[in-house]
């Protein structure tokens, strides 16, 4: 028992005994943490604009990343690319409102969820067929180089990726809370039918919605991929977001951010000191148990409303 | 003309709350049930059996019990993976603890195994709804894949970490195992299955059922009637395990032979998810239906191409599967929510008119 | 229909509140309610009334005063212990079961009186079957009562909206309930609805003798079958009496009634 106990304790003491590799752990768990996210905020702009949840998100950050390595491949400089890949995403949104979302309008939101799936298993069939299966090095020109701060280890990619993922995450906390265009985006959220009754062109607004969530994805996408390569356990990622917007709620922007940073801290430092207590590996299943804690103690997760029921 | 039910009237409560009210019904099921005890193991082909029929079964047990809890309770879930690797890996030691034990008796513990973990995860259903849920199965399925993963003891220490299914008899008849012939081991899924369907109808259709449906349809509402959630959750997630533990013990034990975690993961859950809402959420006769298109698109699709006098490397074919599957739930969804039961049932409702159009 | 001298109120609600953060729904509410009668609770919309039925159901938890059933306090109780009471409802905005047919809605409103064990259940056999039936046999008996017989295979989702309602009637009626809670029964039905609804309900104070507390906006009904009247307005109780003596009240014609006829 009180082996126990000091094995519990003694990652405390390793945190102490090496600070500077605690914060080195801490920024890869930050890094990780925006990753999320950017993840979890597109699917907060589409959840936030349409109701729908868009299981697809892990995919389409995937078929942005896939769709520019593709065409920086066959030769095209980078901002072109970028530039490519940002006009089929928007293609990609046009198309989903269409064939997808406009169909179903009317159905219930478990339905729209499911989906979503099968657009996920789509797109990852499609991804894979249009550009191959293997693992492709994503090169934007920046330097995959570290350089010390302080006695810390600091990585000039992640650095960047990291700044523009917050100047991105900043930009949208604002679009939504202030603009006009995201008052009405938030009208369609709460009742379609009541916000096509009023005028609100709801096509209009989820090929935009759909869009900028594209954007995020392809950041994100951009960000993953020039890190460990662009991959199919990409999608997975998705699976990860569920965590993260259960602690920061469906509909709150800022909540993706504080959700994707605990998590992404939490899951690095769990598995890094107590990882090895138990075999290693604790990534796997840590954010959803986690998640699941949080759960049980506030039903709405960290950010979200309160949901009243009334009979 | 012929499916009428013109001079059949109902005398009693009984015979009118009976699974097949239309003689016609029961006369066809009752003929199909003898069919598929008899026919495949005497007709079809090794392969017919090994990876039409033996899987088609496996996953339609799968998918009833997925259908219970997510269908039928409304409950949605995410983990089925896990569950079926609680019922293989427990038939496992069980069957290696205890090797004298009957087999079908190891898949019915193995069943309550998964049944009381499935009892564990589902105690978060009180206070999490709907997508939340989603999320707390997904717990259970990913940190059930880590322990048998971890822990070497429910391998038996085997150093490549598979689990495989030790020969047993039952009656004499090798139905496990390596010396187990196809025959034999489909009579025995078809069995159990049939079995599990039937006793997944009576309770749908009484009192489990309905209280079931009541939560899933206004859960506030069963609630004032006096419906307690928590025990009526708990029930389905109880029972859904079972369903899904014993189709992951007949997954090993009778279909594959030995296996490894990965054959439980989340493309698992995904797929038995997909099995459900092809096949018809809340129906029993969907998860059938669901389990049979899914277990046939592969085929027709490897097939297909050498029809169409086409060779498909096998990478591309796996991808337009992927996107079939996806294409396809889509279709679903938009033209018929409720699956492939109720296109069956508008057709059953069409041939009672038949061959007048209304 | 008079409740039977010196007896205690079926229900006695004693000085309620009821606060939504800011917002105090009810305000010191208290009304009573003998066993055998037909009382109506009516008020502008927004008055509360919904509200006090959710409390009496279980569904809010007052934050000030007691509710009592049957003499015996039950302010605490969560709704599945309050419907084991005996206390059965009907709901403003229909809440019936839409996955399931109205035979199978009425029967999950016997719920509380089958005595389970899944096991048995599952076998279909025996006490399981029997209870089963005999459960039918009496739904069966309310289906007739109500003359819903046509459409008891129906999906419950499917049906127009005066037909939902009664449909929610039976399934109330199912739990055999002591105490029976009816928001809003004739909304949105024309006048021959209406007529069949008042009869149903007056038979069913009269045959089973059971207690019905009921809000309604049809003064007429409210006149016509009701023994007892209580005006909630803006949270709080403005006026309780009978039918006759409750229309004269100034304070009700000012808040709700509009300007008095003379008649």
């Amino acid at each position: 028992m009180i082996d126990l106990l000091a094995a519990l304790v003694a990652p405390f003491r390793e945190i102490a005994g090496a600070p500077t590799f605690f914060v080195e752990v801490l920024l890869g768990g930050i890094f990780a943490g925006l990753l999320y996210s950017l993840v979890a905020l597109g699917f907060v702009l589409i959840f936030k604009a349409s109701g729908v949840f868009n299981f697809a998100q892990g995919v389409m950050v995937l078929f942005a990343a896939l769709t520019l390595v593709g065409l920086m491949e066959r030769g095209a400089p980078v901002m072109l690319a970028l530039v490519l890949t940002m006009a089929v995403m928007v293609a990609l949104a046009f198309a989903i409102e269409k064939l997808v979302l406009r169909p179903l309008v009317n159905q219930e939101y478990i339905i729209l969820f499911m989906a979503t799936i099968g657009l996920n298993f789509f797109l990852e069939g499609f991804g894979e067929m249009v550009w191959g299966a293997n693992v492709k090095r994503l090169d934007v020109g920046i330097p995959d180089r570290s350089f010390m701060l302080k006695g810390v280890q600091i990585n000039q990619l992640e650095l960047t990726a990291a700044i523009t993922a917050a100047v991105l995450v900043t930009v949208l906390a604002v679009f939504f809370q202030r603009t006009r265009i995201g008052r009405a985006l938030r009208a369609v959220a709460d009742d379609h039918e009541a916000a096509l009754s009023i005028g609100i062109p709801l096509k209009t607004i989820w090929v935009v919605v759909w869009s900028v969530s594209g954007l995020v994805a392809l950041v994100a996408g951009v960000m993953w991929g020039a890190k460990s390569g662009v991959q199919f356990s990409l999608s997975l990622i998705a699976l990860k977001a569920l965590p993260v917007l259960i602690l920061g709620g469906f509909t709150s922007v800022p909540g993706a951010i504080a959700g994707g940073l605990i998590i992404g801290v939490g899951e690095k430092v769990a598995e890094v000191y107590w990882g090895p207590l138990v075999g290693g590996a604790i990534e796997n299943w840590f954010a959803y148990v986690l998640a699941l804690g949080f759960l049980l103690i506030r039903p709405q997760g960290l950010f979200g409303e309160k949901i009243i029921e009334r009979v | 003309m012929i499916y009428r039910e013109a001079g059949q009237f109902k005398t009693t409560y009984a015979a009118d709350q009976a699974i097949f009210p239309i003689l016609q019904d029961r006369v066809l099921v009752t003929l199909g049930l003898v069919a598929a005890f008899l026919l495949p193991p005497l007709l079809a082909s090794e392969y017919w059996l090994q990876a039409v029929l033996i899987p088609f079964m496996i996953y339609a047990l799968a998918a009833l019990g997925l259908n219970l809890l997510t269908g039928y309770a409304g409950q949605l879930s995410l983990g089925t993976g896990g569950f079926m690797a609680v019922g293989a890996y427990a038939a496992y030691k069980i069957a290696t603890s205890f090797p004298g034990l009957n087999i079908l008796l190891v898949f019915a513990l193995a069943g309550l195994v998964s049944a009381g973990v499935g009892l564990l995860f589902g105690i978060p259903s009180l206070r999490i709804k709907g997508f939340y849920l989603a999320v707390a199965t997904l717990a259970a399925q990913f940190f059930l894949i880590w322990l048998f993963n971890k822990v070497a003891w429910f391998v038996n220490y085997a150093p490549s970490g598979t689990i495989t299914a030790p020969p047993r008899t039952v009656f004499g008849v090798m139905v496990t195992g390596p010396l187990a012939t196809a025959p034999v081991r489909y009579v025995v899924v078809l069995g159990v299955a049939v079995l599990l369907a039937l006793v997944a109808k009576n309770l749908v259709r009484g009192r489990v059922g309905r209280s079931w449906m009541a939560i899933r349809d206004r859960d506030i509402a069963a609630e004032i009637i006096g419906i307690r959630p928590l025990p009526t959750k708990l029930l389905a997630f109880a029972i859904s395990s079972f369903y899904c533990g014993v189709a992951g013990a007949e997954f090993v034990f009778l279909y594959l032979g030995s296996a490894e975690t990965t054959a439980f993961d989340i493309t698992l859950s995904f797929l038995v998810l997909f099995m459900v809402i092809i096949g018809g959420l809340g129906s029993i006769l969907g998860s059938f239906l669901g389990a049979a298109f899914i277990v046939l698109v592969p085929i027709f699709l490897t097939n297909a191409p050498h029809l169409l006098h086409l060779s498909l490397p096998v990478a591309l074919q796996k991808q337009i599967e992927l996107m079939v599957f996806g294409a396809l739930i889509i279709f679903f969804l938009i033209v018929e929510p409720h699956g492939l039961a109720r296109l069956w049932q508008i057709s059953k409702e069409k041939l009672r008119l038949w061959p007048f159009p209304h | 229909m008079t409740a039977t001298a010196g007896s205690a109120p079926l229900l006695q609600v004693d000085d309620i509140s009821v606060r939504f953060g800011a917002l105090l729904a009810l305000n010191r509410v208290s009304l009573s309610v003998p066993r055998g009668e037909i009382a109506a609770i009516i008020g502008p919309n927004g008055a509360g009334k919904t509200t006090l039925l959710n409390c009496i159901s279980g569904f809010y938890q007052p934050s000030e005063g007691r509710i009592a059933f049957a003499g015996r306090d039950r302010t605490r109780l969560s709704p599945p212990d309050v419907a084991a009471l005996g206390i059965a409802r009907t709901f403003q905005n229909v809440a019936l079961f839409r996955g399931m047919s109205v035979l199978d809605n009425i029967m999950t409103g016997r719920i509380l009186k089958m005595r389970g064990n899944f096991l048995l259940d599952a076998l279909w056999w025996g006490p399981a079957r029997r209870q089963e039936l005999a459960h039918r046999a009496f739904v069966e008996r309310i289906i007739d009562f109500l003359e819903i017989q046509a459409i008891r295979k129906s999906p419950a989702g499917l049906l127009p909206y005066g037909l939902q309602k009664r449909v929610e009637l039976a399934r109330a009626l199912a739990a055999e309930p002591q105490l029976l809670l009816l928001d809003e029964p004739m909304a949105g039905m024309n006048v021959e609805e209406k007529e069949d609804m008042c009869r149903f309900i007056l038979d069913v104070n009269s045959e089973f003798g059971t207690t019905i507390a009921l809000i309604e906006h049809d003064m007429g009904v409210v006149m016509d079958i009701c023994d007892h009247v209580v005006v909630l307005d803006y949270g709080r109780k403005i006026a309780d009496g009978t039918p006759e003596h409750v229309r004269k009240d100034q304070a009700v014609l000012d808040a709700y009634l509009g300007v008095a006829h003379h008649d």
